[in-house]
This record gives structure tokens, sequence and C-alpha cells, in this order.
């Protein structure tokens, strides 16, 4: 694989998923519209979301900071990278070595901050209780996180989400039962960080029932659609190191276009399915009480841990 | 002067001279503070960078020792620098510079006369370059001492308040237990034939039992010093009533010389490490680490809450170190040295971005005169060059990408991750569960620290200020500035560092680093192999802020950058106040709930009916009342008792010298 | 390590899950799914069991497999089902300590369970071996939800669990148990929650309540 192809590659990559994410977040929204028996705005709405935001004046408060203004495009270049640096279409890319899956949680981590910060600068009571529930969710989302793919990683010896990909996807065929509690772990952490019910619910419109919603409160226009855009973006890529980690078949290899077309086929059908899968356990549960949301991720804090365990009983 | 013959050592004994020297003359000068402040300080700094240098130099020079003409007619003073101490210079040098600069700047401002203060303050930095680079027990325990004693006055330095003079006291009884402890330490190591400089002490054999007797001895001393469960009391009392420079100097450097003491000791002197120690230190630095970090998020002092963070970032600091322990103890030595120098790089990311955080509460103070963070807000408008550097500050501690504390949690993960190399079951099961502690604690600083620089900078003022504040002046500014250079540098390109801590392990372990993590380059960290893991801040870096100008120039282009202000979003309420927003204690009200059980809380919860509501919380450690004051107590009634000896009566005390002539004269038969 | 067969594969994998459902029901408030998180234990119990018969060829396991369908997946939850709605308990659980902390020492179990089996599996001669430790962790985990619980309705679930935990450890470690052995103590076990059920109905009558608390007034003084 030459240096050429390897960028082509990874500019491919990046700006696909960046172009995509949107149209994950409509599916989700669409098959939430069917399960409740709605007809639904369409897989496109999203698009027309941003389109509009972006053509409107930009409205800040009297008091807003420097800070504020530069945490949307920091949060998008955070997320930009996020996705460029996950294996979606392929391995071995350039900047795949330029983080691992603890980089990877710290880059997650950095945004959280970036905009709990802007929440608190405008210094409204909605802003600074949006700031306060997103780092209470944090604080033991990130943890959760960390172990789950601590789990992946011992399975594989390595940290690098290349050497992970590699080693389940590409070897034969293994049950992992760590991966099983990891599985759910997972599943619990990218409910909670993406703001989806059980946690959050993303189409709120009271203020007191939101976490994410209340912290972007004061946001308008481009910043708004920056801050959108780079929303879907992590879930986007909260699914795709799912997909990485628990079934990772069909990723090419960097530099085999022959691969491409089979990886983005089976790109686009995970994605789909995911999407409906998220759709589907929305519908089943429901917004659970504020403090009920720490119990929930403690208990998939304590089954990363115990996926863990069961990794030095069971499989070594 | 031949300089081609220069040993690194006499160039180091020559700058504390200096610096004493520099205390001196501050002190002949006290009348006139411009001089003290203008010159002495500053004249501080640039020894303490040639310290620096010279500790960089150390590092990759073979050691070299001198035997200084001081001390006693038979027992002159050993100093002895080698890469080890040579590290620990390169801390004390860099993280001092910043910190005299500073100082200049803000002793000029205050009311109370600096030159007995600039001759305390470098005294306590000469004391503890020597304590860096003693090479025997004798001067290593009266430099310890002196470093305590220096630091007990410039703690006590406002002493017409009683909460200072009580954190004083607490503070030099810790210090004098855990000085003591070490001192029996080396009377164990020592062994009862030779002398007590370090060579012997590392030559002499010790059976099993004495070696953990002896590793249990200097762990308590060094703890007692650094911080370390449950011998922690002292810090959040006293680091608040220091000065702030003193402050930075203290939780920056003085609880690194304890580490110091904790690495050569057992590492060196001792040697023969046991996994079972190595247990033991991580498990009261995982311990420790969990606590600080709680007990942070209640306080809503600054300076406090920095001084729990200390707490927290030496039980991160130990949990590297213990693992590098059990890992060298049960036979692995490549993952030991990955361990210490996980830990030892956390050891300088600390003293950086810890300074720098008690530099930025330092110059708040200066300029607005609080403390207290519920009465601080809005302050980035009015002082916008500390805020920037205070958040480049907090983003490190908050271990996040590129910056410089994520690097040392990174190293410390990795060595984690070990652990499957190990064979005892129980120690393979609890390295996950104290990774686990490592990433909770690294969750909740970042949680800590949104917190923080949201309620002091961000939002509104909560309460009227006198005047309107002004920012940090150059002096200062520049302090805070070198930090967050030292922040950015060991955050983007570590690789430096870590060969030079490469080094250091060889001379202590006599093993380094594998080829291939030596030969991957600037760019990228590579720790053990490239298949293993690795990590390039510079592409983090660049990649954020390629996205982030690309963005903001391409929507200008295809949209439109037009921009209007107007308030903020009141949901149709007309009578928001700033007194609405989130106070340090609010915001913590989550954490408060979640752990209730951990906290000793004390609330005071207005009547109903109340026309002025005060809602009062205090939020109290446990160890007062489970340790220190049973002890106390203990100490009290054990003293009660033998004061019975004294009678008052002369015939008696006559008898008690004649009762020990007997004994003598019987036992000397 | 080689790594298994798929038969090996899928026991580690039901331990996996065995050991999930067993923290699972640790952390549960509400009893129906405390009944309902039961019965799929007993489910995944049967299959693995199914499982071992298969890759051993052991004729009388098959049966094992069936009886305990039988038993602990349809006909101990309905009886449950029942009991609870003549008595009219569909309350949510209350536990002696909360749940985190409920969690933590069932982390700190199982590190222990984990820990005690390992030297015993090494002399284990089944592909299952490593299965033990995970066994003795449920039964520890339902142990300690016995322990826990204020309700005497859990407690009986997680007797019936632990139950659960042992004949997991006796098929993986050893291949099941004589074929007397094994129907004299699921006829125990049968007996044991007919019998836990009448005494509900009568600390019911006489307490007006399950709360085991109110068992505390029966002790001298």
């Amino acid at each position: 694989m030459n240096q050429a192809s390897g960028i082509a590659f990874q500019v491919l990559q990046s700006v696909l998923v960046v172009l995509i994410a949107p149209l994950v977040l409509g599916w989700v929204n669409q098959c939430r519209a069917w399960l409740q028996n709605r007809s639904g705005a369409g897989i496109w709405q999203p698009y027309k979301v941003l389109n509009k935001l972006f053509h409107k004046d930009a409205v800040l408060a009297h008091n807003a900071s420097p800070l504020f203004r530069a945490t949307p495009y920091i949060l998008f270049g955070c997320m930009w990278l996020a996705v460029g640096i996950v294996p979606v279409l392929a391995t071995s890319l350039p900047f795949a070595p330029a983080a691992d899956v603890i980089a990877l949680v710290g880059l997650f981590a950095l945004a959280r901050v970036f905009v709990s910060l802007a929440g608190m600068d405008i210094g409204t009571s909605f802003g600074t209780l949006g700031a306060r529930r997103e780092m209470m969710i944090g604080f033991l989302a990130e943890p959760a996180m960390l172990m789950t793919l601590f789990t992946a990683s011992l399975i594989s010896h390595s940290t690098s989400l290349v050497t992970i990909v590699e080693t389940l996807g590409q070897s034969e065929f293994v049950i992992y039962p760590s991966m099983a509690f990891a599985a759910i772990a997972f599943l619990m952490v990218l409910l909670a960080e993406n703001a989806r019910i059980p946690i959050d619910n993303p189409s709120t419109h009271l203020e007191l029932t939101m976490i994410h919603e209340a912290m972007i409160l004061e946001y308008s226009a481009r910043h708004l659609a920056l801050v959108e855009w780079a929303s879907s973006l992590k879930l986007t890529a909260y699914i795709t190191i799912g997909i990485a980690m628990f079934a990772p078949w069909g990723i090419a290899q960097a530099g085999d276009w022959t691969g491409v077309p089979i990886a983005l086929a089976a790109l686009v059908l995970k994605l789909a399915f995911a999407g409906a899968g998220l759709a589907v356990l929305e519908t089943v549960s429901a917004k659970m009480r504020i403090f009920r949301a720490p119990e929930f991720l403690g208990t998939a804090f304590m089954l990363a841990t115990l996926g863990m365990l069961t990794h030095f009983v069971l499989e070594t | 002067m031949d300089f081609s013959s220069l040993q690194p050592i006499e160039v180091a004994v020559t700058l504390s001279v200096i610096w004493i020297g520099l205390g001196g003359i501050a002190l002949a000068f006290a009348s006139t503070p411009r001089i003290v402040t203008d010159a002495v300080f500053p004249a501080g700094a640039v020894v303490a960078l040639a310290l620096a240098l010279t500790g960089l130099w150390a590092m990759n020079a073979p050691a070299s020792a001198a035997i200084l003409p001081a001390g006693l007619p038979d027992l002159p003073f050993h100093v002895r620098l080698d890469a080890l101490s040579g590290f620990f210079l390169l801390l004390l040098g860099g993280v001092s510079f910043g910190i005299s600069l500073f100082s200049s700047g803000y002793f000029r401002h205050g009311d109370q006369p600096p030159g007995l203060l600039c001759l305390q303050y470098h005294i306590f930095l000469a004391s503890m370059a020597f304590v860096l680079i003693a090479d025997d027990a004798y001067l290593f325990m009266v430099t310890w001492e002196s470093m305590a004693l220096s630091s007990y006055f410039l703690v006590t330095t406002e002493h017409r308040s009683e909460q200072n003079r009580r954190a004083g006291f607490i503070y030099l009884l810790i210090a004098h237990l855990g000085a003591i402890s070490i001192l029996l330490s080396f009377g164990v190591l020592h062994g009862g034939h030779g002398d007590y400089t370090f060579d012997a002490l590392r030559r002499a054999e010790l059976s099993e039992f004495w070696a953990t007797v002896a590793f249990a001895l200097a762990f308590f001393g060094f703890g007692a010093k650094a911080g370390m469960l449950p011998l922690h009391a002292w810090l959040p009392e006293a680091h608040p009533a220091a000065p702030s420079p003193v402050s930075a100097l203290m939780s920056g450097v003085m609880l690194k010389t304890a580490i110091y003491g904790m690495v050569r000791v057992i590492y060196d002197l001792i040697g023969g490490i046991r996994w079972e120690w190595g247990l033991t230190v991580l498990l009261f630095g995982a311990a420790t680490s969990l606590f600080g970090v709680l007990f942070a998020l209640m306080q809503h002092d600054l300076k406090r809450l920095l001084a729990y963070h200390s707490v927290e970032n030496i039980g991160i600091i130990l949990i590297g170190i213990g693992l590098s322990m059990v890992f060298i103890g049960s036979g692995h030595p490549v993952a030991g040295v990955l361990g210490l120098i996980a830990g030892l790089y956390h050891t300088l990311n600390h003293a950086v971005f810890k300074g720098l955080l008690f530099l930025g509460a330092g110059a708040i103070l200066h300029s607005t005169g609080l403390r207290n963070l519920n009465e601080m807000g809005g302050l980035i408008r009015y002082m916008p060059h500390t805020a920037f550097y205070f958040l480049v500050g907090a983003l490190a501690i908050s271990a996040l990408p590129p910056l410089n504390g994520f690097i040392s949690e990174w190293l410390t993960f990795q060595a984690s991750l070990q652990a499957p190399l190990l064979e005892s079951s129980v120690v393979r099961s609890l390295v996950p569960i104290v990774a686990a502690v490592l990433a909770l604690s690294g969750a909740l600083t970042g949680m800590c620290f949104v917190k923080v620089y949201g309620v002091a900078f961000l939002g509104q003022h909560r309460h009227a200020l006198a005047e309107k504040p002004r920012d940090a002046d150059g002096w200062e500014r520049a302090g805070m500035a070198w930090l967050a250079l030292g922040c950015l540098a060991l955050g983007l390109l570590p690789v430096f560092m870590i060969g030079q801590l490469n080094n250091v392990s060889q001379v202590l372990l006599h093993a380094g680093l594998s080829e291939e993590a030596l030969a991957s380059g600037w760019l990228w960290l590579v720790p053990t192999s490239s298949a293993q893991a690795s990590y390039s801040p510079v592409v983090f870096l660049l990649v954020i802020g390629a996205v982030f100008g690309l963005t903001f120039l391409v929507v200008r282009q295809v949209y439109h950058g037009r921009l209007r202000r107007a308030d903020p979003w009141d949901c149709g309420f007309p009578e928001q106040t700033s007194r609405m927003e989130d106070t340090a204690d609010g915001f913590g009200q989550p954490i408060r709930h979640i752990f209730a059980p951990v906290y000793q809380i004390r609330r005071e919860i207005p009547r109903p009916d109340d026309p002025y509501p005060v809602f009062r919380q205090e939020v109290e450690d446990r160890h007062w009342e489970w340790m220190y004051l049973p002890v106390a107590r203990f100490t009290e009634f054990l003293s009660r008792h033998i004061g019975k000896l004294q009678q008052g009566r002369i015939s008696v005390y006559l008898l008690y010298s004649f009762i020990t002539l007997i004994a003598l004269l019987v036992f000397a038969q | 390590m080689p790594s298994l067969p798929l038969s090996g594969q899928l026991i580690n994998l039901f331990a996996a899950l065995l050991l999930l459902l067993a923290f699972a029901m640790l952390t549960q408030r509400r009893i129906l799914s405390l009944i309902n998180l039961f019965a799929l234990q007993g489910f995944v119990l049967a299959l693995s069991t199914a499982v071992v018969a298969y890759s051993t060829h052991q004729g009388h396991l098959y049966l094992s497999a069936a009886i305990t369908l039988g038993l602990k997946v349809v006909l101990l939850p309905w009886f449950l089902h029942w009991l609870i709605r003549k008595l009219n308990v569909r309350w949510d659980v209350e536990s002696v300590v909360n749940i985190p902390v409920q969690m933590l020492i069932g982390i700190a179990l199982v590190i222990f369970a984990f820990n005690l089996a390992a030297p015993i599996s090494q002399f284990a001669g089944t592909i299952t071996k490593s299965a033990l430790g995970i066994a003795t962790a449920s039964i520890l985990l339902s142990f300690l939800m016995m322990i826990t619980r204020r309700k005497a309705v859990s407690q009986v679930i997680g007797f019936l669990a632990m139950e659960n935990g042992l004949f997991f450890a006796a098929t993986s470690a050893t291949y099941g148990m004589p074929m007397v052995v094994e129907l004299g103590i699921l006829f125990d076990v049968l007996m044991g929650a007919l019998i836990f059920g009448v005494f509900f109905f009568h600390i019911r009558e006489t307490f007006e309540s399950l709360d085991i608390h109110h068992l505390e007034k029966l002790k001298e003084r």
C-alpha cells in the first residue's frame, strides 16, 4: 500500500462518514416514527434542518465568551477525528496509529468537557443544569466505555483499534463470553452518551427533563447546526465502534480498492440494522428518573469490569 | 576554572548555595521591597533554570559524586547526582522558574514585606535541591528537616489567623511523624555496621523480614510527606494557608521530593522488590486517588479543592509505581519499566499543571481577593490571560488529549494492560479493578474542573465586586505562560522526555523500553510495539485545528457569517438574576447524592417561614473521627499518666538519678 | 491457548450468561422481573446440559435437561406467579443495603470465587473446568441475594437460583450426578418450594405482611 492510496482511503472514509451521519440519525428517527404509528418526517430531514440552520443569522447572548463561539467548531473537529480513527471502511489507515481506544475515549471526553463549559458560559440556570447533569452521566459512562474497550484489548493483546478489528474479525470464529458482558455494557453506554431513551429524551421540549439539550439551548444558526451535526457524528462513531468490536466482518484493507464495494455494502447494512435496533430499544423503554441514571451506568461499569474478570477465568 | 572537567554535581551544589545567598541578600535588603521583588526573585528564577538544565545534563551523563566540606568532623556530607536525581532536579528547576517569575509580580503589590519571605522561600528551594542530591542518610535528614521547617514558616506567613496557625501545627506534626519513620527506615537499612552513606546502605544485606520492615517504614514516612491516605489531613489545611506561589511550590515540587525519596529508598537502597510491596502501594494509591477526587468535588474553597486534587494525583503516581513494583517482583522487568516511566512522567506532569493551577488561583486571589468559588463568576471578561492559562491547566489535569496529563494516564493504562503477564490470579484480578478506579477518578476530575472553570470564570458574577478586577501583571503572566508552555510541550512531544526517563530506569532497574519503542521517532508515542499501542498528539492537534479552520472558512464562504447579540434565553421568566446559576456546591450535588456514605455532611436547613433563608452545609473528612482524634486522645491519656512522674520535689528527682545509676552499674557488669 | 471445540465455547458462553443473569437478579427491583429472570436462567441451564449431553454422548443428561426445562422453566415460575397473585405482593423489592453497594460486594465475591476455583478446576477432567469458577460465583451471588432482601418471596427465588448454580457446577465439572441423586435433589427442591408457599400464607396471616422484619418479633426479648 503506498502513501497516496492510503491518504485517499483516509479522506474517502472521513468525508463519507461525515456526510452520511445525518442520514443515520434520520433513519433512526424514521424507524421510531413507524414504530409509533406516525408517518415521520422522512430520512432526509436532518439535512433539511442543517441547511435551514446554516442560512439563519447567529444570535449570541451579550455575555458570551470566545469559548462559547469556538466550542461548536472544536466539537465538530473532535468528532471528525474520531470517525477518521475508527476502522469504518478500512483498517491500517494513515491516521489509525494516531490514537488507540484510550485516546478515542479521551477525545470524546474532550468534546464533553468543552460542551459542558459552553453550557456554563452564559450563566443561566438551564445551561448549568445541563452541564451538571451531562458531567454526572459522563463520569460513569466514560470509565464504563473504557472498561468495555479494555475487554476487547485484553483479547487481542493490543489497544490499537486496527489490531482489535483484525484479531476479532479476520481470524477464525471464536465465541468470547467476556465480549457478551462487554456488548451489553457497551449498549448501555451508547444509550447514555448519545442522550437516547432511557437516559435522556432527544425530542423533549421540557427544560427540566433535558440533559444534552439544556446545554446547547443558547446556540443558534450555524453554531447549532455544527453541534447537531457533531451529535449525529458521535452516534455514528459509537455505532461504528460497536460494529468494529462485535461485528467486524467485511472491513477492507487499506489500499485494497476491490474490497471497498463490499465494505460499503456491509457498512450500510450494519448501520441500517443498528439504527432500527436502536429505534426498537427506544420505543420499548421509558425514560428513567434522573437519579436512576447513575445506577444504570453503574451497572454498565460493573458488567464491563465483570467481563474483564471473566476473560481472565475463561479465556486464559 | 577548568570547564571541561566540570561535573554536574559541582554545578548543582553551586547553584543551590547561590539560592541560599540570594535569600540572605533579600533579608539584607528587606527594607527596600523593590529590590527584593525586582532583582532577587528573578535572579532566583534564572538559577532555577540553570539547575533544570543541569538536571537534564545529569540524566545523560554518568553519575557524579562529591564530598562537601561541611557537616561534622568525621561525618562529612556526601552528594551524588545520577539520572534519577537529575530528573527531579529538572522538575524542581523547571517548575520553580515559573513560580519565581510569578512571585516577582505577586509580592510586589502585597501587604506584607517580602524580605523575610524571600529568605524562607530560597532556603526552601535550596533544601529541596539538597534532598535530591544527598548521598548519605545524615545530609538527607538534615535537609529534609530544613525543608519542613522553612515551609512551616512559609505556611504560617499570615500568622495572625488562628486557622493558619492550626494548619501549620498539623503540617509540622505529620511532617515530623514521617521524618521519624524515614529515620527508622534508614536505621534498619544500616544494619548496625558501616557508615550511613547510601553506598553502604545499598550494599547491606537484609533478611526478607527486615527488608519488609524497611519498606514499610519508608513507605509510611514518605507517604506522610506525599499526602497519601490516611496521612493526608495536613494537605487540605496547609496548602490553602500558604501564599499562592508557596502553595504551588509545595504542591508541585515538595510532594515530589517525597516520591523521589520513595523511589530512591525502595528501588535503589533496598532493592530486591517483592510483588507484595507493589500490591500494597497499588492499593493505597487507588484508594488515595478516589478519596482525593471525591472530596475535591465537595469543596468550594478554590485552594482547598486544588489541595485535594494533589492528594488524588499522588494516588495516581503511586498506582504507576505500584504497578511497576508488582511487575518487577513477578519477574517482568519490561512491564516494570513501563510502570515506572508512567509514574515518573505523571510526577513531572503534575508538578507543571498543579503549579499552573495554583498560580492561577493566586492571580484570582490577588485581583479580586476571593478564594470562595461561590462568590466568583464571569472573570473571563476581566482576566482573559489568566482565564486562558487556567483553561490549559484545567484541561491538562483532566487528562484530556493532546495535553500532558493524558500522556501519563495513557502510559499507566498501558502498564495495567500488561496484567495478563502475571501468574498470581489474585493480583491479575485486582489490576483491572485498579484500572477501573483510575478511569473513574480521571472522569471525576474532569467533572470537578468543569465545575471550577465554569463557576469561577464563566457565567456572571454571583456577588457584587468592589472594583473591576484587573488581569495579572507581566511577571505573573510570564510565570503562568512558562508552565502552560510546559503542559503543551510535554503533551505534544512526549517522546523526548520518555527517552530521558528511559535513562533513569536503566540506572535503577538495569532495564529499559524495547528497541521498537525508542525508535519510533518524535511523532508517534509507542511504549511497547506499534501493533500494541500508539498515539500521536501532534496529529490530534493538527486535525482538530485544521477542521476548525476549514469549517469556519467554508461555512462563511458557502453561507454567511452574520451575527447579532441579544439577551439570553429566560424561558419566559424575566427575573433571572446571576444568583440563579449554579454555585460550586450546587454543581457537586449529584456527587453528594450518589456518594453520600463516603462523606460526613452537616446541614443547616432554614425553617420554611424564614424570610431570609440560608442553607449551610459542611462536608468533613471522616478520618478525623476515625483516626486522628482517637490517636490524639490516646496520646493525651498517655501524657497524663507519664506526667505523674513530674512530682515537683527535688528528692524525687534525685531518686530517679540514683536509680538510673544503680541500674547502669548492674548492667555494666 | 488452542481454542476449544465449538461445544466447549458454547458452554463457556452459557456460563457467562448464567453469571450475567445471577448479577441481573441481584440488581432487580421488581418481583415479576425476578421470576422471569429465574425462568431464563433455568432455560440457559437446560440448553447447556443439552450441549454437554451432545458433546459427551451421555444419554442420561438429555433426561436431566428435560427435567430442568419442565421444572425450572415451566413449573416453578408458574407456581411463583400463582403465589404472588394469591398473596397480592406485586410491589418493588426492598433491600437491606442499596443496589450499588450490593453490586460492589458482588464483584468482590466474584473475584473471591474465581480465585477459589482456580486450583480446583485444574483437577477436573472435563472440557469445561474453567466454568467451575463461574458456577461458584453464581452460587455466592444468589446467597448474597437471599441475605440482602427483605421480602420473603425474593429469598425463595435466591434459594432456587443457588440450586441452579450447584446444578451447573455439577454438570460442568463431573458431567452430571448419578440419576438417582439428581432426581432426589429436584424432588427436594419442589417440596421445598411448596413448603415455602404454605409458610407464606401463615406469615401473611399472622403479620399482615411478608416483610421478614416482623419475624424478629418472635425472639425472646
